[in-house]
């Protein structure tokens, strides 16, 4: 029971289908999450993190041509089973979320504590009396005064209303609370804030945290692994520590040298090149054409390979340092 | 590159005295409820060929800022000065002239640029509506194009925007700002919407364009990080005033004002360690600009504050160090 992840995913596929073919927005993903940990999953816009989220949770378009591999929630690979009973008993029961930009999804005409309660009212059908005494509890969590429960959502700011949005997400105490991009909307001092309350939620409700992002210096601030997309693939995966001082893959180090510094004299670099077309990625390694290290091999599609116990990479570099 | 604000010559090419842009707020579309105090008493000048930075938060003013300076927004008192010449004095042709002297790169380039037009002819309209010569305009276009890196200029001009991946799109924007070869350009947040390895690529590109052309460059941010190596001096923006300005080491280096201490304390660099402290933050949010706070506008959440002083006067100008000035009243102790 400690041992089994929280969250266990084995070649995870979503394919699209547009008018110019089938798109591979998430192409064979693989990670675990543990209890009470976080998990940071980084990458650039049209890497596909966004449909891996909604993968996850199975929010999904019409237009899927192709949803294949295992979701293992709490060890119940949940893939097999139906829309219905996913809804009963993982969406916000085992699994809550916070979606891009969550803050703007408030309905303006209901009060902020009705709706944060509701996940509570509708999935584990509590009397009202409890669901507004644990929005108030939730809302001291997050750090929202409790009298801010009795308004409506354009009297909150927007951190404000970010962190109602996350109270939401707690509310229900589940094993797992997915955000995509939580705080790229919002200020410096807000999003430090808000980062400052998921650290000590993780740390005193032992919630684990997956956190899908496009921001570096963020990612760190509450990463205790890190997975790296490109392309539709986790290209590299490591602990954060490994992570942000020595990653493995090249697109890993220029995307850390790409990342302005505050405190740093030297200037960030760019990445030359474009990410491949996902309707048709290149056979071998996805990041071959920008990559200064690239040589015969990364004409073949690269497996991931162990570069500790703890890192793997997907890059034909690292073929002599281990297998898969 | 830091060195260029004193090498100089003495007169600025924009000079904003006790600036005030204010909206006002009616009730029932009718009674005067009160004003929001975008920007509120700013002052500053800009020599030619510098580049600077404006840093506040949202609802700050910044963006209210530069669309004063642009002229889009009417200022409710003060004056703007660019070139010798008086903002509050044009109109007409001279207004035209003067729009055709500070370009605009705007935030969100998807949304900067109109779906149903070309490239070519996105940055031929600026042309046309300054009467350029049809005959010039290819030429122009090709060379701003050429400017910005969008080369061969024949494989952009008929895309349409929808077509160019983000960093692409923002050389667009930046290419319509330049193609009446402005003497001032006024960028708000103009990589917040793209990539990190694009950001560092449209940041380079600007800053070569300045220096090139010995343009006055004006950054509007959120993100003092993004910017430092491609900025000379720094104003810190809070509640509608400038509260701090400096060169920007010596701002990053030795920030004055309790303000501009949080702002950097909260920035984050990629670091393991991040995860197990927290940062430091003022609590509280930032004030309304309708009924702005008494005294210093940060007191209501300063962890600095004199008791009896803050709350009730308004800190003057201080100067701190060389060319660095803070608003703040522990400057004269």
């Amino acid at each position: 029971m400690a041992d089994r992840p929280v969250l266990d995913v084995r070649d995870l596929q979503l394919h699209y289908r547009t008018r110019t073919g089938s798109v591979r927005a998430v192409d064979g993903v693989d990670f675990q999450v543990q209890r009470g940990e976080a998990l940071v999953i980084l990458g650039e816009s049209g890497c596909g993190k966004s449909s891996l989220a909604k993968a996850l949770l199975r929010v999904l378009p019409r237009n899927i041509s192709h949803l294949g591999g295992q979701v293992r929630v709490d060890g119940m690979d949940t893939m097999h089973y139906s829309e219905e009973w996913f809804r009963r008993n993982i969406r916000w029961q085992r699994m809550s979320f916070v979606m891009q930009a969550a803050m703007n999804a408030l309905n303006p005409v209901v009060r902020v504590g009705k709706q944060v309660a509701e996940p509570l009212r509708v999935h584990q059908g509590a009397s009202k009396a409890h669901a507004q005494h644990r929005a108030r509890e939730v809302f001291e969590l997050v750090g929202i005064p409790p009298d801010f429960l009795q308004r409506y959502p354009f009297e909150l700011s927007g951190g404000m209303r970010q962190r109602a949005v996350l109270a939401m997400s707690l509310i229900t105490e589940p094993d797992l609370v997915l955000m995509d991009e939580p705080t790229s909307a919002l200020d410096v001092l807000t999003q430090a804030s808000i980062m400052n309350r998921l650290k000590g939620i993780k740390r005193d409700t032992g919630t684990s945290f997956v956190l899908i992002t496009h921001d570096v210096a963020t990612s760190s601030e509450l990463a205790d692994r890190v997975a790296l997309m490109y392309a539709g693939r986790i290209v590299e995966h490591a602990p954060a520590e490994t992570f942000f001082t020595d990653p493995a893959h090249p697109y890993a180090k220029l995307l850390m040298s790409s990342v302005p510094r505050l405190r740093q004299h030297e200037r960030p670099q760019s990445i030359p090149g474009e990410p491949p077309s996902l309707a048709e990625p290149p056979a071998g390694c996805r990041f071959a054409d920008r990559c200064p290290q690239a040589f015969e091999r990364c004409g073949e599609d690269p497996p991931a390979f162990n570069v500790t116990d703890e890192q793997a990479t997907r890059c034909w570099l690292y073929a002599d340092g281990g297998t898969s | 590159m830091n060195a260029t604000a004193e090498a100089t010559a003495p007169e600025p090419i924009l000079s904003v005295r006790n600036l005030r842009t204010w909206f006002t707020l009616r009730q029932w579309g009718f009674f005067k409820a009160g004003d929001v105090r975008a920007v509120d008493d700013v002052s500053f000048d800009l020599a030619a060929g510098e580049s600077v930075a404006f840093v506040g938060e949202s609802g700050c003013g910044k963006s209210t800022l530069a669309r004063t300076l642009l002229g889009l927004n009417k200022p409710t008192a003060g004056e703007v000065v660019f070139e010798g010449q008086p903002m509050s004095r044009l109109w007409g042709p001279s207004l035209k002239r003067y729009r055709a002297r500070v370009g605009y790169v705007q935030q969100d380039p998807y949304a900067a640029l109109p779906p149903f037009m070309n490239i070519a002819q996105i940055l031929a309209e600026p042309l046309k509506i300054h009467g350029v010569p049809r005959a010039e305009r290819e030429q122009r276009i090709d060379n701003a194009l050429a400017e910005v890196r969008l080369t061969p200029s024949s494989d952009y001009r008929n895309k349409f925007p929808h077509m160019l991946s983000g960093g692409q799109q923002q050389r667009v924007v930046i290419a319509r700002a330049l193609v009446l070869q402005p003497a001032m350009l006024i960028a708000d947040e103009p990589v917040s919407m793209l990539d990190a390895s694009v950001r560092v690529e449209i940041l380079e590109l600007l800053n070569r364009i300045q220096r090139e052309r010995q343009l006055t460059l004006a950054f509007i941010t959120h993100d003092l990080s993004t910017v430092r190596h491609y900025t000379d001096r720094v104003f810190v923006m809070y509640a509608g005033q400038v509260i701090e300005q400096a060169p920007v080491d010596e701002l990053i280096d030795n920030p004055h004002h309790p303000y501009t201490q949080a702002l950097l304390t909260a920035l984050a660099d990629p670091d393991p360690a991040n995860a197990h402290r927290d940062r430091e933050v003022p609590g509280g949010e930032p004030p309304s600009l309708i009924h702005p706070p008494t005294g210093c506008r940060f007191h209501p959440r300063c962890p600095k504050m004199i008791e009896g002083k803050c709350e009730t006067e308004v800190p003057p100008e201080f100067e701190v160090g060389e060319g660095h000035v803070s608003e703040c009243w522990l400057a004269p102790r």
